[in-house]
């Protein structure tokens, strides 16, 4: 059956594709309105391995700035989920040489007063905004060191679930605070420390250990295939 | 027409749909759907597989070719070691992180390699959630069940069960690095209801599971001071005189130079296989995402299992462009999120298994009932507006802030649009074969994570993987842990690869391309 034209969505952008003019790392090239940035790289032919990762927006591999036409303002991005559009320049984002505690997250006897030992200039923080503005996540980033800072872990750990950490706070900051790193800890030891533990996964793992399905287990692997398939159709 | 007029179809219909119940298919009616629309049984993209251990198996013709693919290492390449090790894992995804650290904490000497950054990955995309049966009126044997049924009765039992019976543990595990899964008020786990489960056992972490659980591990293997090989591509493995593996070549995509690893044990978990786009399906997968393990383990003469089946997600985002083959998380059908047809018709119970829904979609787009963009796909309305209409306003972006990031970036508002979908290619529900300590047929040569087959049989139940991950990272690296001390290094030979090689000669080397693949050609083609 044929399907009724009255069902179809007009992109302007696809019907009458239209060619901008960007610019990479410096250098101007043409590519097709709309596309992602990491898209219009491959287009130029160029073919990037660090940089591209999940190319779903989760993983922080293609952090970059950029710049629209005539706009003084560098922007930040996660280049796999953003649009190009004419006059645009951009340039990827290197890793930023952060550096990171190393801790043992089960260990610690004191976490909230660890913080100021393993990331000491956290409470330097001048409260410039700098690193929210950076953030393409649009986490408030100044609020969560503060947070962290005044021992408010939980709401820490609930802001910073949406950070890919790609590190674009870490450059702008003026106290050299690597945020993203201050909340990992935060939100670590907010689940290793401050947070209930599960009674029912307890009782669970005992049961399992008890061998308390064990006579089911016996009798549902002793089944024929066909014994199996209709049993399984009865699990409702 | 403008997709906003189209979209009306779905705000029209909403009340009346939502008095309605969908019956799931009978098993008949399922099998019929199945043949008739899923992929899987598109007889013109597969072959059978002309030499090797699954001589004669079909299975698609982008996944034949690569594993009849040559190696782009010579037979007398030199060997020497760059790197000995106890523990050599190989990727950097969820399966990866768990062997490591365990290998570790057993007191190995384990180097993690990895093509990209350690992380960049599938596991950190993972949304909708991890089975783990935790609920009081859930069970490890239910959770057996729910999963042989959406497999197709095909899954290996042996490996099931130890799958869901060590599922709790690994979820303490994970909580006591410091992992937050969400919570009820009572402080005990709250557990969501899958596609295809009987009972609500998906852990969560609000929509960015996969991104939460990653973190955490990726963390954990720096704090333990595990030696990373980053940008490292395994390209070939090593086999001592008995065959045993005995290590691996890697290619650093840096230098292009060869480095040389020695291990007494090998854990591949190298992920899927999505950016082959098999059948010209766009994909949900990472980049990296491009099946070496396979091709890897298949020359040293490891079996495969179910590499004739694959996993198309129900909802990849069709509209707008920018977001092709994304997914869109299956925890909005969980909650109730409805498929609707260009019609304002419901189709399909939306909760039944992964390759159902798919198929219906797909049957609906091909007779006619689809909505089509102008740069020629097709799709279905998926009705998540409709999630604030039920539950009250602000539940989609409370409950999906992910997705609504994801599309606000485009300028639309899933909580206020129904957004258009048509399945992606989104798993490998086969691999290589391995028993329940993650062993393949080639000695001292583990699998984990989604490389590996058997478990999930013909369809994997969502959020089965993440705790497939979990489980047989762990035990291939307790195993190739317990081994290190009573084994000595082997041989570094390629004698597998010669053999494989004499093989491919008497079958014509017909493939001609060089494998693994490492990372897809998109290079001026804009994938
Ligand atoms: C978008 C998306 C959402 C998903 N959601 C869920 C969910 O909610 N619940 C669930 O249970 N499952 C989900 N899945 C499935 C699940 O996430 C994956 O199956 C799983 O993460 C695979 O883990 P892995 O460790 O086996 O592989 P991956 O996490 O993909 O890791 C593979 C690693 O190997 C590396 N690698 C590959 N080739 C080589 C090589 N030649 N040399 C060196 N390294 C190499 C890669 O770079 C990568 O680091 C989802 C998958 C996707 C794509
Ligand atoms: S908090 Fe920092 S690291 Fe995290 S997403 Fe925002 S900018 Fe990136
Ligand atoms: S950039 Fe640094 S100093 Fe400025 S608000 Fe953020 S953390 Fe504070
Ligand atoms: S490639 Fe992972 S966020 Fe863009």
């Amino acid at each position: 059956m044929a399907q009724e034209d009255t069902n179809v969505i007009d992109q302007p952008e696809v019907m009458k594709p239209r060619m901008v003019t960007i610019e990479i790392a410096g250098k101007k090239v043409e590519v097709p309105e709309g596309i992602t940035v990491i898209k219009a790289m491959w287009y130029a032919g160029q073919e990037v391995v660090r940089g591209v990762g999940c190319l779903g927006g989760f993983c922080g591999a293609c952090a970059t700035y950029y710049r629209t036409k005539d706009d003084p303002k560098v922007r930040t991005c996660l280049a796999c989920q953003t649009a190009v559009q004419d006059g645009m320049c951009f340039t990827m984002m290197p890793p930023f040489p952060a550096r990171k505690a190393t801790y043992d997250i089960q260990k610690l006897q004191d976490p909230k007063q660890d913080l100021f030992n393993f990331y000491p200039e956290a409470p330097l923080c001048r409260n410039c905004n700098a690193c929210t503005e950076a953030c393409p996540q649009q986490i408030d980033v100044r609020e969560g060191v503060w947070k962290a800072v005044f021992g408010d872990f939980k709401s820490v750990s609930e802001m910073f679930m949406d950070c890919v950490m790609c590190g674009m706070c870490t450059p702008v900051c003026i106290a050299d605070i690597a945020p993203n790193l201050v909340a990992l800890y935060v939100s670590r030891a907010q689940g290793a420390h401050f947070t209930e533990k599960p009674v029912g996964l307890d009782t669970r793992i005992k049961e399992i250990q008890d061998g308390r399905f064990s006579d089911e287990w016996n009798r549902i692997l002793k089944m024929s295939e066909k014994e199996l398939a209709d049993h399984c159709a009865t699990v409702k | 027409m403008d997709i906003h007029a189209l979209q009306q179809i779905v705000h029209k219909t909403r009340d009346a749909r939502r008095q309605q119940t969908i019956p799931k298919f009978s098993s008949e009616d399922r099998d019929q759907l199945i043949h008739k629309y899923h992929p899987d049984y598109r007889a013109s993209a597969y072959r059978p597989i002309r030499f090797g251990p699954n001589e004669g198996d079909k299975t698609v013709v982008e996944l034949a070719t690569l594993l009849e693919g040559d190696s782009p290492i010579q037979n007398n390449a030199d060997l020497t070691p760059h790197y000995t090790t106890d523990v050599l894992v190989i990727g950097g995804g969820g399966a990866g992180c768990a062997a490591a650290l365990h290998a570790h904490a057993a007191g190995s000497k384990t180097i993690l390699a990895t093509k990209l950054r350690l992380g960049d990955s599938n596991s950190v995309m993972a949304q909708g959630g991890m089975q783990i049966s935790v609920a009081p009126e859930d069970s490890p044997v239910t959770h057996f069940l729910d999963t042989l049924k959406g497999g197709h009765m095909q899954n290996d039992h042996a490996l099931l069960k130890v799958m869901v019976e060590d599922g709790p543990a690994i979820a303490k595990w994970l909580l006591e690095l410091g992992v937050l899964f969400d919570r009820q008020a009572d402080g005990n786990l709250h557990v969501k209801k899958g596609g295809g489960s009987s009972k609500p056992r998906l852990l969560t972490c609000s929509d960015y599971t996969g991104l939460e659980i990653m973190r955490v591990l990726k963390d954990e293997v720096i704090n333990q001071k595990i030696q990373l090989l980053e940008f490292a591509a395994a390209i070939e493995l090593l086999s001592d005189d008995s065959g045993a593996c005995s290590g691996a070549i890697f290619k650093d995509l840096d230098n292009q130079r060869h480095v040389v690893v020695a291990a007494k044990s090998v854990i591949l978990a190298t992920g899927g296989i999505g950016r082959l786009h098999i059948q010209g399906f766009p994909t949900s997968n990472h980049y990296g995402a491009t099946g070496d393990g396979l091709c890897l383990s298949y020359r040293m003469g490891a079996k495969l299992a179910h590499v004739d089946t694959f996993q198309y997600h129900p909802s990849g985002a069709v509209y707008p462009e920018q977001l092709i083959g994304a997914l869109v998380t299956e925890g909005i059908r969980s909650e109730g999120g409805q498929l609707v047809n260009a019609k304002g018709e419901r189709f399909v119970n939306e909760l039944d298994t992964r390759d159902v829904v798919s198929s219906s979609i797909i049957r609906e787009c091909e007779e006619g009932r689809g909505i089509r963009t102008m740069s020629g796909r097709v799709g279905v309305w998926l009705d998540t507006p409709l999630l604030d209409a039920e539950h009250g306003p602000g539940t989609v972006e409370k409950h999906f802030p992910a997705m609504m990031l994801q599309f606000e970036r485009f300028g639309i508002d899933i909580s206020k649009d129904p957004v258009l979908i048509y399945p992606t290619l989104h798993y490998q529900n086969g691999g290589v074969k391995i028993d329940t300590n993650s062993e393949t047929n080639v000695k001292n040569l583990f699998v984990a994570g989604e490389a590996s087959g058997g478990l999930h049989g013909r369809n994997r139940l969502m959020g089965n993987s993440l705790l497939d991950l979990m489980v047989f990272g762990k035990r291939s690296g307790l195993t190739a842990a317990s081994r290190a001390g009573s084994i000595k290094q082997g041989r570094l030979t390629l004698n597998h690869l010669q053999q494989f090689r004499e093989d491919a000669t008497k079958h014509g080397n017909v493939s001609g391309v060089v494998s693994p693949m490492i990372l897809p050609a998109y290079t001026r083609k804009v994938g």
